[in-house]
């Protein structure tokens, strides 16, 4: 075989991505270090002045506390919900199909047309929930909640939004661990006596935790870095008590026009992919060795 | 036993309808006449009116919306398009070509996917800018193989794993190169493979938001992921009949062809995670 046809084959996917993706992180780099605004040509090395001055406000301290309660509560929830739907969805029953295409939905929709609907389920005066919880005797018709209006509902309903879309993948993924299980070793742990939860817990769980732990890094890498949700339903507010580091960066430097604020802001969160790709690795070096 | 049976579908059924109840909720704000919704004394889940099909004729006879349908659907064949012609080769030659390198090289091209918009979107934008591609479909489609490349070619990689080697040895036995009896012999076995990440290329295009909103300012050229949740609103008002129509279009079509390939994109994704 030619020697320089691998090589050949796989350049251009990667000279494309180099250019396009790598030379982009430089940039922003180079962004975050200077003062560029749009509209102004010349720019000058103010060293690691953005980065501080960013940490220094409110507005980015709000941004990253928000960033994490929204990543760690939704995929918090995600990773329970996805558990208990795959086990319900493991073993094959009339109606399977349709419920697994009802359950992806969420997640096949572009998210900002699941945002929208959801802004819509959660008007402030149509509101087909506050319908349902009035009529349930939940609350009062008078005084029903604002969920996009006051601050700690509207972050409640961008994690659930988040949280209702994500789900499903995490789901989908875990469904497939779990069908990976030989049959016979739950059901030999079943002929010992063994019950449901005795059963799942000690034995399939512990069993599809590599699997699971990739769910749970796409998912927490996915909802650090996205803004959709938050963007759509409330724009970062009321005041900011939504707003997350994407969405702050975003209108930082896309529509306040301040390039290297917002580069700097985007930069924070590169610890957590450089993290999350860590993991990653490690996973796939284990799954090599064995 | 049969107590835990009974509790697991009450969970599924629980679930299904918690993730599906918005579709629900979206197709059946779509049919109801203005009145019927804006009446607050009717109840919201069935209809009090006769249905219509106003909102459905208004939002593809009287908005931009036909527009951008064939925008999105223009990105994402030119998109498709570009992920097979650089991801098909280079997931063939990680997968039997360059060993243990190739190993390295496929985790390096995957790692890439994990970077997401918005890290790039700022710098992104001063790259569209100096390519005079602001507000210009072409800017997508310049940016969006950046992440359809490399999922591409991790799923495809996979693919190509799982034909065995003797095919193309065989061939090149009979006297065909290296590179005829890929195109002749693996790529028309692989072909589903091809069908599969086209179809999940291109629903990452029509999900996409954060750069179709940052480099796309004019509302005739929006895609359908930002046209419809920040143009179809006339003034201050959301029209959430036509709103929610527009939602239906673009969702359930694509719900339904995911479904059929959804098999193949978990065996692809969780390669190395499940053994």
């Amino acid at each position: 075989m030619k020697r320089w046809l691998g090589p050949a084959l796989v350049a251009p996917a990667f000279a494309y991505i180099a250019l396009l993706v790598g030379l982009p992180v430089v940039l922003s780099l180079y962004l975050s270090v200077s003062d560029a605004r749009v509209g102004s040509d010349t720019t000058s090395f103010v060293g690691l002045a953005n980065f501080s001055a960013a940490v220094r406000t409110p507005s980015f301290r709000a941004a990253l506390a928000h960033s994490f309660l929204f990543t760690v509560v939704s995929q918090a929830l995600v990773i329970v919900g996805a558990t208990l739907l795959a086990l319900s969805l493991k073993e094959a029953f009339r109606g399977r199909g349709l419920v697994r295409f009802l359950v992806l939905l969420p997640w096949v929709a572009p998210i900002s047309l699941g945002a929208i609907g959801w802004k819509w389920l959660l008007d402030s005066l149509y509101s087909v929930v506050n319908w349902v919880l009035v009529a349930a005797g939940v609350v009062s018709a008078a005084n029903p909640p604002m969920w996009l209006g006051e601050p700690r509902l509207a972050m409640l309903s961008v994690v659930l939004v988040h949280t209702w879309r994500t789900l499903p993948f995490a789901t989908v993924i875990l469904l497939a661990g779990l069908t990976s299980i030989p049959r016979d070793i739950p059901e030999a742990a079943a002929v010992d006596g063994s019950g449901f939860w005795r059963t799942h817990l000690s034995i399939t769980l512990p069993m599809i935790r590599p699997i699971a732990l990739v769910a749970l890094l796409f998912g927490v890498v996915f909802t650090f870095t996205d803004m959709t949700a938050v963007y759509i339903l409330t724009r970062g507010g009321p005041a900011d008590a939504t707003q997350v580091l994407p969405s702050l960066a975003f209108f930082t430097g896309i529509l306040g026009g301040d390039l290297s604020a917002g580069a700097a802001i985007s930069l924070f969160l590169f610890p957590l992919l450089l993290l999350g790709a860590v993991v990653l690795l490690r996973i796939a070096h284990r799954s090599e060795v064995t | 036993m049969r107590r835990t049976k009974v509790a697991l579908r009450v969970v599924v059924a629980g679930f299904a309808l918690a993730l599906s109840f918005p579709f629900y909720w979206m197709a059946l704000t779509s049919f109801k006449r203005t009145s019927d919704l804006y009446d607050l004394k009717n109840n919201p889940l069935v209809f009090n009116e006769p249905p219509t099909l106003e909102h459905w004729r208004f939002l593809f006879a009287e908005t931009l919306y036909p527009r951008w349908l064939a925008n999105t659907l223009l990105v994402g064949v030119a998109v498709v398009a570009i992920t097979l012609v650089l991801s098909v080769p280079a997931a063939y030659g990680l997968a039997r070509l360059t060993g243990r390198w190739g190993e390295r090289a496929g985790i390096a091209m995957f790692l890439m996917y994990l970077v997401p918009p918005t890290l790039l979107f700022i710098p992104m934008s001063r790259v569209v800018a100096v390519l005079q591609l602001q507000d210009s479909l072409w800017s997508l489609i310049l940016v969006y193989p950046t992440f359809t490349v490399p999922f591409a070619t991790w799923l495809l990689m996979g693919f190509f794993k799982s034909i065995p080697k003797d095919l193309e040895e065989a061939a090149m036995i009979d006297g065909l190169s290296r590179f005829a009896a890929f195109a002749k012999v693996v790529v028309p076995v692989s072909f589903s493979g091809l069908v599969t990440v086209s179809i999940f290329a291109f629903t990452l295009v029509l999900q996409e938001f954060v750069y179709a909103l940052t480099f796309l300012s004019s509302v005739s050229k929006q895609t359908v992921g930002v046209g419809v949740p920040i143009f179809l609103i006339r003034g201050d008002v959301f029209y959430w009949g036509e709103l929610m129509a527009a939602c239906l279009v673009a969702c359930v079509p694509v719900a339904i062809v995911y479904n059929l390939f959804l098999d193949r994109l978990i065996q692809g994704f969780t390669v190395g995670a499940v053994k």
